[in-house]
């Protein structure tokens, strides 16, 4: 097996596409919105509760490859509890990431969400891996149209 | 390994898979340090050299504007379009060069169609028939159309195995049907439908028949005066010709009342800003400078194409089908989708609850290459519940230790995400 799989599809990516972790519907969520990857039909919803600025609570649910399944998890896992602006920042060091590769940040400030640095090899996944940043950045900004990567 | 077993080396009636395969310098070069396994001919087809080189001596040798110049070029420029016209008529048996029309691809042919022929005979309340298996290309073009004339789009089902429903299809063809368009092979499913049938029953209730051949043409018989068809679109990168050339075959007695569909040189007898003359077909349909040296490649790979022992070909093909379909089905966790007792050289499936992109990308890593996703076929993917699918599909230079490959890569995939 290539060493970049690996890198792609490490343990930590393995295990939050098959148990993804807040991984239900939201019943009080104050925000909701859709992400649609249509060529490969990942499908997501969002639910984010808000306290002020704070991001109180946040779920998902639907389908998708293990790549944005397990972005959706960590993400998810990476933003309860933060300020909108914290996420927001966390979002664009996400983005170099995926987009530039490890080099490119300081992965300590990543947390988990380190674990996707393999996708950078991978120009195709990124934007499944990115599928459900855009959708927190519509829920956030209460757009209801459905986010496409396409 | 299935590899070797019966040391089938897939030498039917003088078709040598080898010797096509020496045609085709790409397959031969390394992907990922792996040797390329292509298994997405149903996206699009390699080319053989003969195509290449047929376009390279075209550019070298003959390129000037066609149906213009008084000069020797543009003489040779016109020869070699035209020679390509004559060589598709003869490749689809068709009665005549004109009835031959030169466009980009099935896509545009297909909006030719529904943008000309539909909007000189759909009209309000009026209704046009299309089947659940169809390639968006044969669906958007004719929801437009409705949408523009306040007619109505109706939908012929398949069954679980991806079978049109023949007498459902007919149960739909009312006094307001204007035309049926239908795909000769579905790109998602493999399924081939009974053209010829089709058409019987169609033209039993006075409606034109619109064929989607783009997976057609390089897996059957397309011969549309046996079939019947009123029209027959197909695209060259499919046939193992290049992109940006297709052909649209129309009866001449359609072609002849349609509008034009788009303006411009090539396609006008005489202008003057008080009325311009069109010209005859296929011309009137051909508006701009044509892809002359698209052309050239098409003819070149029907001309490839029908120097092979086409028959044993087929039989390669169609052996590697029943090869893949048995090998495939005996993967455990994986399921075949589309079934059809009939089909051509598709192998749609789902494996364990492995998102396809994800076995793409693990293959991918292995040389191998198929597509994934829902194949630009969504409500068909809606028929079936399931959002994308993996397809391997087969050309005439597919072996059987590539499908073997396939097997071992899906083990790989298994491990990964089991």
């Amino acid at each position: 097996m290539s060493s970049e799989l690996d890198d792609l599809y490490q343990e930590v990516i393995l295990d939050h596409g098959r148990r993804p972790r807040n991984f239900h519907r939201l019943e009080d969520a104050d925000r909701q919105a859709e992400g649609l990857n249509p060529l490969c039909g990942d499908h997501f919803k969002l639910y984010v509760k808000l306290d002020g600025d704070r991001i109180q609570d946040i779920a998902f649910e639907g389908s998708g490859c293990a790549i944005s399944k397990a972005s959706a998890s960590l993400m998810t896992s990476s933003v309860k509890g933060k300020t909108i602006a914290e996420a927001e920042e966390l979002y664009s060091r996400f983005h170099k990431l995926v987009t530039k590769g490890p080099e490119a940040v300081r992965l300590p400030d990543l947390g988990k969400l380190a674990a996707l640095s393999g996708v950078c090899e991978f120009p195709t996944r990124v934007k499944c891996a990115s599928l459900v940043w855009h959708t927190l950045k519509n829920a956030l900004a209460d757009q209801q149209e459905v986010v496409s990567t396409e | 390994m299935r590899g070797g077993i019966q040391g089938l080396k897939a030498i039917f009636g003088g078709f040598d898979v080898e010797r096509v395969r020496r045609d085709f310098p790409i397959l031969s070069r390394p992907v990922r340090g792996k040797q390329l396994v292509y298994l997405d001919s149903a996206a699009t087809t390699q080319k053989p050299r003969q195509v290449v080189e047929a376009m390279a001596r075209y550019f070298d040798q003959e390129n000037a504007n066609v149906h213009r110049g008084v000069h020797f070029l543009s003489e040779r420029a016109t020869g070699a379009y035209e020679g390509a016209r004559e060589r598709v008529r003869k490749f689809l048996n068709a009665r005549d060069a004109s009835e031959i029309v030169f466009v980009r691809g099935t896509t545009e042919a297909l909006n030719l169609v529904a943008f000309s022929f539909g909007k000189l005979r759909v009209g309000a309340g009026d209704e046009v028939l299309v089947t659940g298996m169809e390639h968006h290309s044969n669906i958007v073009p004719w929801q437009m159309l409705c949408a523009e004339k306040g007619a109505k789009l109706v939908v012929a089902p398949v069954d679980d195995r991806g079978v049109l429903l023949l007498d459902e299809m007919e149960k739909r063809i009312g006094p307001r049907t204007r035309v049926l368009a239908v795909a000769h092979v579905s790109n998602a499913l493999g399924t081939v439908n009974p053209i010829k049938q089709i058409v019987e029953r169609a033209h039993a209730r006075g409606v034109p028949v619109v064929v989607d051949g783009a997976q057609g043409v390089s897996h059957v018989r397309a011969d549309v005066q046996d079939l019947g068809c009123d029209f027959y679109a197909f695209s060259g990168h499919k046939i193992y010709g290049p992109t940006g050339i297709g052909v649209l075959y129309g009866k001449a007695e359609h072609l002849e009342a349609m509008p034009p569909w788009q303006g411009g040189g090539d396609m006008i007898l005489s202008v003057t800003f008080e009325k311009t003359t069109y010209n005859e077909i296929p011309y009137k349909f051909e508006a701009g400078t044509p892809n002359m040296a698209g052309a050239v490649g098409l003819g070149a790979a029907l001309d490839w194409v029908d120097a092979l022992p086409l028959e044993s070909a087929w039989a390669h093909e169609s052996d590697l089908l029943a090869y893949g379909t048995e090998a495939l089905s005996s993967v455990p966790g994986l399921r075949l989708v589309g079934t059809a007792p009939d089909k051509a050289a598709v192998l749609s499936f789902i494996f364990e609850d492995i998102h396809p992109h994800d076995i793409g990308t693990v293959l991918d890593r292995e040389g191998i290459a198929i597509r994934t996703g829902h194949h630009c076929a969504q409500p068909l993917m809606q028929r079936f519940g399931i959002a994308a699918t993996a397809r391997a599909s087969l050309g005439l230079y597919n072996t059987r230790e590539e499908i073997d490959a396939l097997v071992v890569g899906l083990e790989k995939v298994r491990r990964m995400f089991a």
